[in-house]
């Protein structure tokens, strides 16, 4: 037998050591790279803002040019994600619903494009749109405007994965179901949203994280206010408008109060985000069976 | 081709079965009776049609995108093609096997079992409970998950799995059981064990089973029907076609020169 060590038309052993090695270092290196800014961005978040936090300050409201509080912020923005979710969730899970169960259709064929593309549109047009078919006609930036913003943001990113999560459930289990006599809306209802459910939700979380740090969407619909949400048909607050309007300003306390409020956003962030690696673990275990 | 000279109560006739996928013809005009309450084997190399057969029988062929269907399939004198005939009241009098055990990975063995049921309405749990006994049992399943009813229906080995398939589609109480290659996955033992269930399964059911092993077709069928190219070539008792086929197709096949 030859020895293994022989010269072979692809490099020796020790070179192509060496270049693993330095393959290794690279990808490491870039790695690194990637994490820098993240790792920069947090750790400013949490220095900056961690003086700012408080219990008035996460209940109390604006108080001028001293550092008040950020609840009229919270609030506004838990409502609208709310409020813009309770309009996208339906409409984008039937949507994907209906990409995923009858891709033979034209017009889910065009949709289901349509719909890639809005989820990368520029959501300050998105702004604009809102704008025109609900401020200008009812003379006022709002709240319900803002939430109707944030969920033509959310609904591509909700319809996309839920037609992902329903596509990959096998067509076995589809086929055993229809062979038992089940009909198959109750098929698709019942066994194939049974089976892909923690993609759905999976995809509903992201969607939500993404619209909580909007704040083009925001800037030409629901403005801003300084006090708690008393109608949805007028200005209200949101956190990423407080941050890019207190951070711009020259007043220090309202740059800490900026500060405090993007820890509050990326904490919120955090928990999404862990939420949906707890839902990931358990997405597939709706396919393991095939695996 | 596939005159029957026999004399047997019909469970199933089909009357030039045609079936294609856009246009490409898969199955060319089948005339074929199935006996009632026996095993009829339907076997022939790949491509020959017998698993689009078996799928235009409750009409699972037709959901395919670009798939049509022409021709009669009577079930009891009933055509299931018939204008006005719903399919999901077909699919509950013929059930199916598949060739992969599937059952549903979220749902508990107990759940899978009477899945059929509680999807179409059926609550009451004392029925279920007794439903999901007695078709454990006619699977040969009950003594082997009697005491883990809630554990997953995916945590039983591939046997088991495809057991548990069967008293699946035992619990809407069809008349007609499809089985397509169902122990093709499965291990020898495994095999045997559902060949042994399939057996007595004829006492109340009308079986087709599509094989592609002939020894399983020769110690489990009362009939056998060989296809080739989307046609039926030959039907008749399975001793008979094995020993003594009366078609040139149907010997070369048997006798392993091709497919």
């Amino acid at each position: 037998m030859k020895s293994m060590a022989r010269q072979t038309t692809v490099g020796t052993k020790e070179r192509r050591r060496l270049t693993n090695t330095a393959m290794n270092v690279l990808v490491y290196v870039a790695v690194g790279l990637a994490l820098v800014p993240l790792i920069l961005i947090v750790a400013d978040v949490i220095t900056l803002g961690f003086p700012a936090l408080s219990v008035p300050f996460l209940t109390g409201l604006p108080q001028g040019y001293l550092l008040g509080g950020i609840a009229n912020a919270i609030q506004g923005s838990a409502v609208m994600v709310a409020l813009g979710a309770a309009i996208a969730v339906p409409v984008g899970v039937g949507a994907g619903i209906y990409f995923s169960e009858w891709p033979e259709s034209r017009i889910s064929f065009l949709s289901s494009f349509t719909n890639d593309v809005l989820a990368e549109f520029p959501t300050i047009t998105l702004g604009i749109f809102v704008y025109i078919i609900i401020v200008a006609p009812t003379r006022t930036f709002s709240a319900f405007a803002g939430a109707v913003a944030l969920s033509i943001v959310m609904l591509p990113i909700v319809a996309r994965t839920t037609e992902e999560s329903l596509k990959i459930v096998p067509v076995s289990l589809r086929e055993a179901s229809l062979a038992l006599g089940v009909p198959r809306w109750k098929t698709i209802l019942r066994i194939v949203i049974g089976t892909g459910k923690s993609g759905l939700a999976t995809g509903i979380l992201l969607a939500v994280a993404r619209a909580a740090g909007e704040t083009a969407p925001l800037i030409l619909t629901a403005l801003y206010s300084n006090y708690f949400i008393t109608s949805l048909f007028q200005p209200a607050g949101s956190l990423p408008y407080l941050i890019y309007y207190d951070g711009g300003s020259g007043f220090l306390a309202l740059q800490t109060a900026a500060w405090g409020a993007a820890l509050v956003l990326v904490a919120f962030m955090l928990v999404l985000n862990l939420s949906v690696k707890f839902f990931i673990g358990r997405r597939f275990a709706g396919v393991r069976a095939e695996i | 081709m596939g005159t029957t000279p026999f004399q047997f109560p019909t469970k199933i006739e089909t009357r030039g079965l045609k079936a294609s996928f856009r246009d490409k013809v898969v199955l060319n005009g089948i005339d074929l009776s199935i006996p009632q309450d026996r095993i009829t084997a339907v076997m022939g190399p790949s491509g020959c049609g017998k698993t689009t057969f078996i799928r235009c029988l409750n009409r699972l062929h037709e959901l395919t995108p670009g798939a049509t269907v022409e021709g009669e399939a009577l079930l009891d004198g009933e055509n299931i093609y018939g204008k006005n005939v719903d399919p999901v009241a077909v699919r509950r009098r013929i059930g199916m096997v598949f060739q992969k055990p599937n059952p549903f990975p979220t749902m508990s063995i107990f759940s899978n079992v009477v899945a059929g049921l509680t999807l179409n309405g059926v609550r009451d749990k004392k029925t279920l409970q007794r439903v999901a006994e007695q078709s454990l049992r006619g699977a040969y399943l009950w003594e082997e998950v009697r005491d883990k009813l809630s554990d997953s229906g995916a945590s039983l080995s591939g046997g088991q799995q495809q057991r548990l398939c069967i008293a699946r589609a035992l619990a809407v109480e069809p008349e007609v059981l499809l089985m397509d290659e169902p122990c093709s996955a499965l291990d020898p033992t495994a095999t045997a064990k559902i060949e042994e269930l399939i057996t007595n399964l004829k006492r109340d059911y009308t079986i087709i089973l599509v094989t592609h092993n002939m020894q399983q077709a020769s110690r489990v069928a009362d009939y056998t029907a060989f296809f080739y190219l989307g046609k039926l070539i030959e039907f008749d008792e399975t001793a008979r076609l094995f020993e003594r086929p009366k078609e040139e197709l149907t010997e070369r096949y048997i006798t392993g020169k091709f497919g």
